[in-house]
């Protein structure tokens, strides 16, 4: 599996940390109800097929990605750097 | 028919041809009181106790594939009850005991080995941390003995004792752990189910639930559409894609674990061992082979396969262990999907839609629940309220926050139980 890292090209899955769906970019406020939390913390869509996924490029860059990848194949899409999808 | 070994001599006499299949293979009738989703350990285990405890036979087992093909048969078969958490101690403690009856509650060898579980630990830290795990188990009932380096080197003496980056402190022993046939105890449970009067419906996938007014109806499969009053979804990886079909969300991320397997070898390793920190595990088959493994790939996956980074990571780590392991050569890999939970421990549990129940969440970890798990469920399906031993199995705890049970640590992260 190779990664496409927007800073450094494509690297071997070796080099990245998976933390789990892309959701995890979206912290709900600290007020915001249980469900919120629930759902951030928690609920998952799990899909079988395409998904968007955080993962870090720890032994190279440094930069989180949002890397979208296909479940059922391992085929990988694309990546983008997670900071260009926060800001968004 | 029943098995013995009377009956192997008869047959055997008999040039082998009168053994009768092991279940029927019936087509699936227009409704049932209980349909079970999933033929793997739990499912099959659930349909089983479903008959043999609460007299329910009007029950159907709907398996997409062929009964075992899931991970019941893909595991490495470590049969233990060394959790500590309140919760888990007491259900792993009560499935253990009933795997200690299992062969003659099912009249089916299922080859349970009490050989003996060792968790080993390299630092006065995780000494300390076994010896309270150690107090737990014993606490719940259940065995649990703290050896030193002395005492592992005379029961594991092929260890590297004195590799310079973990070196081995010790050793948490758990006698009354083992391992069993995985396919076995499918089977066990399938011939238990069938002989009751369940339905063992196989090369049927459930593609719809029917739900009515809040209340389930039946399901929608490739063999036709089945009615059902209540209905167990049981599904391991898959219980995501299959509790989607009602409406809900769970909280459950799919991911591959993988394990191997080397050529068939006199005997040579007798427990079971494991070595937290290297991610690695090991036994010996009783065709001989060394089954051993490690950890979960960590990125979601639907594959039944994995990537080879995580086959040299296991390889290493078990060369650092047992550098003996190296003459050995491998025969197969291959890799089950599981179903992570966020705080690493089970879901049996009622849902929201009535009639419709909940079993889910075992990590790598569900083989030794499977009678566990199985007889739990069917007391919930059956009765409408929880067994106690898997009372704090609640969906609830994530909404809720109150009762998770994080054996690990690690935090609400699905990848790192
Ligand atoms: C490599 C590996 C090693 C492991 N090692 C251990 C171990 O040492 N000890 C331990 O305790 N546990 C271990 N486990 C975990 C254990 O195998 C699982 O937790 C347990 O088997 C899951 O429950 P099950 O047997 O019911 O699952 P499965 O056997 O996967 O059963 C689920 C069934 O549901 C069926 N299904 C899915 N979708 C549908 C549908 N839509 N309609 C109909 N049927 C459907 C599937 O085909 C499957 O047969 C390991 C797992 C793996 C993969
Ligand atoms: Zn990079």
């Amino acid at each position: 599996m190779l990664i496409p890292c927007p800073l450094c090209g494509a690297r071997d899955l070796r080099e990245f940390t998976p933390k789990g769906a892309a959701v995890t970019l979206h912290r709900p406020d600290v007020g915001a109800g249980l469900d919120a939390w629930n759902d951030y913390l928690h609920l998952r869509d799990n899909p079988a097929g395409p998904t968007r996924e955080l993962w870090w490029h720890g032994s190279g860059c440094g930069a989180w990605l949002v890397v979208e990848r296909n479940t059922l194949t391992h085929e990988v899409s694309g990546a983008r750097l997670a900071e260009e999808e926060a800001g968004a | 028919m029943r098995y013995s070994a009377l009956q192997i001599l008869k047959q055997g006499l008999t040039g082998n041809r009168r053994w009768e299949r092991a279940w029927r293979k019936p087509d699936p009738k227009p409704s049932y009181d209980i349909i079970i989703i999933g033929g793997g350990g739990h499912g099959l285990a659930t349909a089983y106790y479903l008959a043999a405890v609460h007299g329910q036979s009007n029950v159907a087992v709907l398996e997409r594939g062929y009964f075992g093909g899931g991970n019941v048969g893909r595991n490495t078969t470590i049969v233990r009850a060394n959790y500590g958490l309140p919760g888990n101690s007491e259900f792993y403690s009560h499935s253990l005991k009933l795997w200690e009856g299992l062969e003659q509650e099912l009249n089916f060898n299922v080859m349970h080995s009490q050989r003996g579980v060792i968790n080993l630990f390299h630092s006065d830290g995780q000494r300390d941390a076994a010896a309270r795990r150690g107090n737990a188990m014993i606490n719940q009932g259940d065995d649990a003995i703290l050896l030193d380096r002395g005492d592992c080197r005379q029961m594991l003496p092929y260890l590297d004792f004195d590799q310079t980056r973990f070196p081995i402190y010790g050793g948490l022993y758990h006698p009354r752990g083992g391992t069993a046939r995985h396919d076995a105890v499918a089977w066990g449970f399938a011939r238990g189910a069938d002989q009751r009067g369940v339905d063992l419906i196989d090369n049927c996938e459930v593609t719809g639930i029917d739900i009515q007014n809040g209340h389930v109806t039946g399901v929608q499969t490739t063999r036709g559409a089945i009615r059902a009053k209540k209905i167990g979804i049981v599904v391991a990886g898959n219980s995501s894609r299959v509790a989607a079909m009602a409406g809900m969300r769970l909280p459950i991320e799919s991911h591959v674990l993988q394990a191997f397997v080397t050529e068939g070898l006199k005997p040579v390793i007798d427990h079971v061992v494991t070595y937290g920190m290297g991610h690695f595990y090991i036994s010996q088959s009783d065709k001989g082979g060394l089954v051993f493994g490690g950890d979960l790939d960590f990125y979601p996956s639907y594959a039944s396969r994995g990537n080879l980074p995580m086959v040299e990571h296991v390889m290493e780590a078990g060369m650092t262990l047992m550098p003996m392991l190296g003459k050995a050569r491998l025969l197969r890999s291959w890799g089950g999907i599981m179903d992570m939970s966020p705080d690493g421990s089970p879901i049996i549990d009622r849902t929201g839609i009535r009639g419709l129940y909940l079993n889910c969440g075992w990590c790598y970890g569900g083989f030794k629940a499977v009678p566990g798990s199985g007889n739990c469920f069917a007391h919930l399906m059956a009765t409408d309220r929880p067994h106690d031993a898997a009372a704090r199995y609640k969906l609830s705890r994530f909404e809720t926050g109150f009762g998770l049970m994080d054996e690990e640590g690690t935090g609400a992260q699905h990848n790192l139980h």
